[in-house]
């Protein structure tokens, strides 16, 4: 008997093709593929400079690519190239269906309104127009994400880094995104802040069911978070696979240099 | 219950390659090849540094074997994980296919009784129906309430592995692999894993395990095999 290789193979969310980004001569990323399937966990992993921010940049419809195609199943237009829509209907579909969050809360937030208003925009900008209903919502999601709702009203400078960061988790997730990027999301927290949001976000993957790009540069937080790996080295993909298995088993020379180099405590 | 194997592993090769080390390549078996069925447990047998982790690690599809394939029975097919993508590799890890490692593995500062439902909430089971049965494993494998909603980073390596196979044994796995789930268990402790690994047989699982505890061996092994028939030459 033999066995069956992809029995299931449902439709990818993402489709990357021969992705390649120059800033004139020098490579930002070249010739990158892969699907992502809805509910997957894909994690980007290499040292600063191999090409990661870039990616994920290209990805998300940031900085468009000098070739190849990023293809995303849309509600409108079905499996489509990101940049063959129109500016407008790129951006609507990027508010309506992806989150994006940022390694900086300060890039991710309007730091002059109240948290409550950053986590009830985007359903604004989705044409919400029931201040009770979303206000409602929001203070479901400040709870969701373990923030005191009796300071929905105060500002996010107010809050301190961790507590910013839950904030831009909430307003990248409270409209219901299918694919959310996320840069460095712990990277500039507390390590004791950092376990629990790292729990946090991986009970709302696994809840909402959503399909992530995660970048990081941290091996443990890579092995927590991810389904599989990518690794990147100057600018080109070296090694993708099973998490655990190119962190336990690391097949190229570049990821065998990476995994032995994580400090142990 | 089928009466095909639930494991084939064929021709199975490994050896790793150390490009940092000069290129160092270390041979651990080839040719390698063991079929379990339903309701039995393997045990490998040799020596330290034989390659038995070795072994389960590229059944599990944690290390990427050099050759050969490794077949689980899942959803009434074979799915080869050496060669599986991934996801596929996944599926058959949440709902077919479970190891339990020497050492606990989770995120820091999560609670002992969150982690042991999470398999089960995996699973699509219902908060109270996984809290019930996470409480009735933990009390079975005698782990103290008060312990329950503590994160087990401050346990002692008894009770870490406590909560480690509780994790496991949770979600009756069809194929289960044991690397030495005893280590750091008394007689008492021993006994209760014993009860389970032979509940767990009876229910028809397959099992492959490491055992260095004799008593433990003994008590639960169907056939003993040894990996240094397959040694790779160097």
């Amino acid at each position: 008997m033999n066995a069956i290789p992809g029995r299931i193979a449902p439709a990818p969310l993402l489709s990357v093709e021969g992705l390649t980004k120059w800033y004139g001569h020098v490579l930002g990323c070249r010739d990158v593929a892969f699907d992502l399937r809805p509910g997957e966990v894909l994690g980007i992993v290499g040292e600063s400079g191999s090409g990661k921010t870039t990616l994920l940049n290209c990805i998300s419809g940031k900085l468009t690519p000098t070739s190849g195609e990023v293809r995303f199943d849309t509600r409108r237009f079905g499996l489509t190239d990101i940049y063959g829509l129109s500016e407008p209907d790129r951006r609507r579909m990027q508010r309506e269906e992806w989150g994006f969050v940022h390694q900086n809360p300060r890039d991710g937030l309007r730091m002059r309104v109240s948290g409550g208003a950053n986590v009830a925009e985007p359903l604004m900008n989705l044409g919400g127009r029931h201040y009770g209903n979303m206000r409602q919502a929001t203070i479901d999601w400040l709870d969701r994400v373990e923030l005191d709702t009796r300071r929905i009203d105060d500002k996010p400078r107010n809050f301190s880094g961790g507590m910013q960061q839950r904030i831009q988790v909430a307003r990248n997730l409270i409209h219901g995104p299918r694919l959310v990027f996320m840069d460095e999301p712990t990277g500039g927290l507390d390590v004791s802040v950092q376990a629990r949001l790292l729990d946090l976000l991986r009970e709302l993957v696994r809840d909402l069911g959503l399909a992530v790009i995660i970048v990081t540069h941290d091996m443990a937080v890579a092995r927590l978070m991810a389904d599989r790996l990518m690794v990147m080295k100057g600018g080109e993909v070296v090694e993708t696979g099973l998490t655990d298995q190119v962190l336990d088993d690391p097949q190229h020379p570049y990821t065998q240099l990476l995994v032995s180099s994580v400090l142990q405590i | 219950m089928t009466d095909k194997p639930l494991i084939i592993v064929e021709d199975l090769a490994k050896t790793f390659v150390l490009h940092n080390a000069e290129s160092a390549t270390i041979p651990v078996f080839q040719d390698l090849t063991l079929q379990v069925a339903a309701g039995e447990c393997v045990v490998l047998a040799g020596q330290s540094g034989v390659g038995k982790s070795t072994l389960m690690r590229s059944i599990f599809g944690n290390y990427l074997p050099t050759q050969g394939a490794v077949k689980v029975w899942h959803d009434g097919a074979y799915v080869d994980i050496t060669k599986a993508n991934p996801h596929e590799v996944l599926e058959v890890r949440r709902r077919t296919l479970g190891y339990v490692s020497q050492f606990l593995r989770v995120i820091p500062r999560v609670p002992t009784l969150q982690l042991v439902m999470e398999p089960l909430l995996e699973n699509g089971v219902s908060f109270d129906e996984a809290k019930d049965r996470a409480s009735e494993l933990l009390s079975a494998l005698r782990l103290p309430e008060a312990h329950w909603d503590l994160p087990p980073a401050t346990f002692s390596g008894g009770e870490q592995q406590r909560v480690n196979i509780a994790r496991s044994f949770i979600r009756k796995y069809p194929v289960l692999l044991l690397d030495e789930p005893t280590a750091s268990l008394d007689a008492e402790n021993r006994a209760i894993v014993v009860r389970l690994i032979k509940e767990a047989l009876a229910e028809g699982a397959a099992m492959i395990g490491i055992f260095h505890d004799l008593d433990v061996r003994d008590a639960v092994a169907s056939r003993l095999f040894e990996v240094s028939q397959f040694k790779a030459a160097a």
